[in-house]
């Protein structure tokens, strides 16, 4: 065993919210990490995958004869539905997000702080992809899990005592995963739940008093 | 008789001018109304305020417009993956409003339903809050207004005479609603069927809503991101 910090894979961390989810649970993929949940959970969880652009039932990816210019999810990729699947229009499908009878949100994100602020839809003057439905997907779901890298390719780390970009939501995120472990916004401080192995609290960031 | 149905799309939009706003449904290129954007393309009317949740993809659809900057001003909820809009966006070409999926549906659904106003949570607390009304539920929340449009432009799998409409799969997404938004509702369909064809039971929108149907034609029905089992 080598004491070297091994941060989760992008899988890894996969695995790691799959376990989190309850059998029969419905839940919201994001666009990016996220959707690959989709094709890596077990069917015997028998989760119910809702994608924004109007399907309930999204199960894995078509094979090259059952592929359907018709049938994406919320990141243009072809999908497959299982049996028990449905479609319906953007405002049904928006309709059970805000009126609560989804279970879990999983979302990526650029930056996300202890009071569960987060931000992932632009940076003034250098990027805007929009918001597309997380706005609504963070005011909606009984749970927000929030998935992304612990730090940017610039080095940040992008989990923050106040976010510094525009927000997405504040005050809504329940849980972080990132590649360095598993987080709950407090208010003031992140709750550490896991740590990757041989992640130790040091290495998350500089502010040590943010970490409890 | 009077009838709804034209025989293609030149014919279905014969009273389209500049500066008028045009709805199109589609999410991303799935469901996107392929022949009556060609057919704005080859009238080449400009100033068109645009409202759709991308306003084009991967250069194709609304897109074919964005090029020929026929389009002053975009409501849309994602800019990302659309190179052409976020060009014209970052050089001040385009005038971009971004709304929240959710608060785009429902403006949209409000306007076709008769609905004044609503309030929804999202968006509170962030830029998209700012100079509207806010009111304290259960949950802090904005008032939204609804979203109407001079045209409609849509498409569905099956139509009839009447324009009772049936849509494939998730190409669904906001075309019944921008169907009841439109002041002028014109859909294209890939099978224009007869009366009844459709089981009352599976029509997806009641024909009231449309004005103008047309048999479309040479659909791409381009898939933007294969993603296969196999890969």
């Amino acid at each position: 065993m080598s004491d070297q910090p091994n941060p989760w894979t992008n899988l890894e961390m996969v695995d790691e919210v799959i376990a989190m989810l309850a059998d029969g649970s419905s839940l919201n993929l994001g666009i990016g990490i996220p959707t690959l949940v989709a094709q890596r959970i077990p069917a015997s969880k028998n989760v119910w995958i809702h994608s924004e652009n109007g399907v309930l039932g999204v199960s894995g990816r078509p094979t090259r004869e059952t592929v359907s210019p018709t049938l994406i999810n919320a990141g243009k990729e072809t999908i497959s539905v299982k049996p028990g699947a449905s479609y319906f229009d953007s405002a049904t499908s928006f309709g059970m997000i805000r009126g609560g009878h989804i279970d879990v949100c999983i979302l990526g994100g650029m930056q996300v702080d202890t009071e569960g602020s987060l931000a992932n839809w632009m940076i003034p003057g250098k990027k805007v992809t929009g918001m597309g439905g997380a706005m609504d997907l963070v005011h909606g779901a009984k749970k927000i899990i929030v998935m992304l890298t612990h730090f940017a390719k610039s080095g940040e780390v992008k989990l923050l005592h106040r976010c510094t970009l525009p927000l997405t939501g504040k005050n809504v995120v329940h849980r972080i995963i990132t590649d360095y472990g598993i987080f709950s916004p407090m208010g003031e401080t992140f709750r550490v739940e896991k740590l990757a192995p041989g992640v130790t609290r040091d290495l998350l960031g500089p502010e040590a008093g943010m970490w409890t | 008789m009077k009838t709804k149905v034209f025989e293609n799309a030149a014919a279905a939009l014969f009273d389209l001018r500049d500066g008028i706003s045009v709805m199109s449904g589609g999410f991303g290129l799935c469901g996107i109304p392929e022949n009556s954007i060609q057919e704005i393309r080859r009238q080449g009317i400009r100033n068109i305020h645009a409202i759709s949740n991308n306003i084009g993809n991967s250069g194709r659809g609304l897109a074919w417009l964005l090029k020929q900057k026929q389009i002053c001003s975009a409501t849309c909820s994602y800019v990302g993956g659309n190179p052409d809009l976020e060009q014209q966006m970052l050089a001040g070409e385009i005038d971009v409003t971004l709304v929240p999926q959710g608060t785009f549906s429902e403006r949209i659904r409000a306007a076709g339903m008769g609905i004044r106003g609503f309030y929804t949570p999202a968006g509170y607390g962030t830029l998209v809050a700012e100079g509207k009304e806010a009111r304290e539920f259960d949950l802090p929340c904005i008032l939204e207004l609804p979203l109407v449009a001079d045209f409609a432009i849509i498409k569905a799998e099956k139509g009839d005479p009447f324009g009772n409409l049936w849509f494939k799969e998730t190409a669904r997404n906001f075309s019944p609603l921008m169907a009841m938004a439109g002041k002028i509702t014109v859909v294209e369909v890939e099978q224009l069927v007869e009366l009844g064809e459709i089981e009352p039971e599976n029509v997806h929108l009641p024909g009231v809503f449309v004005q103008r149907i047309y048999q479309g034609v040479d659909y791409e029905n381009v898939i933007e991101i294969p993603v296969l089992a196999e890969d």
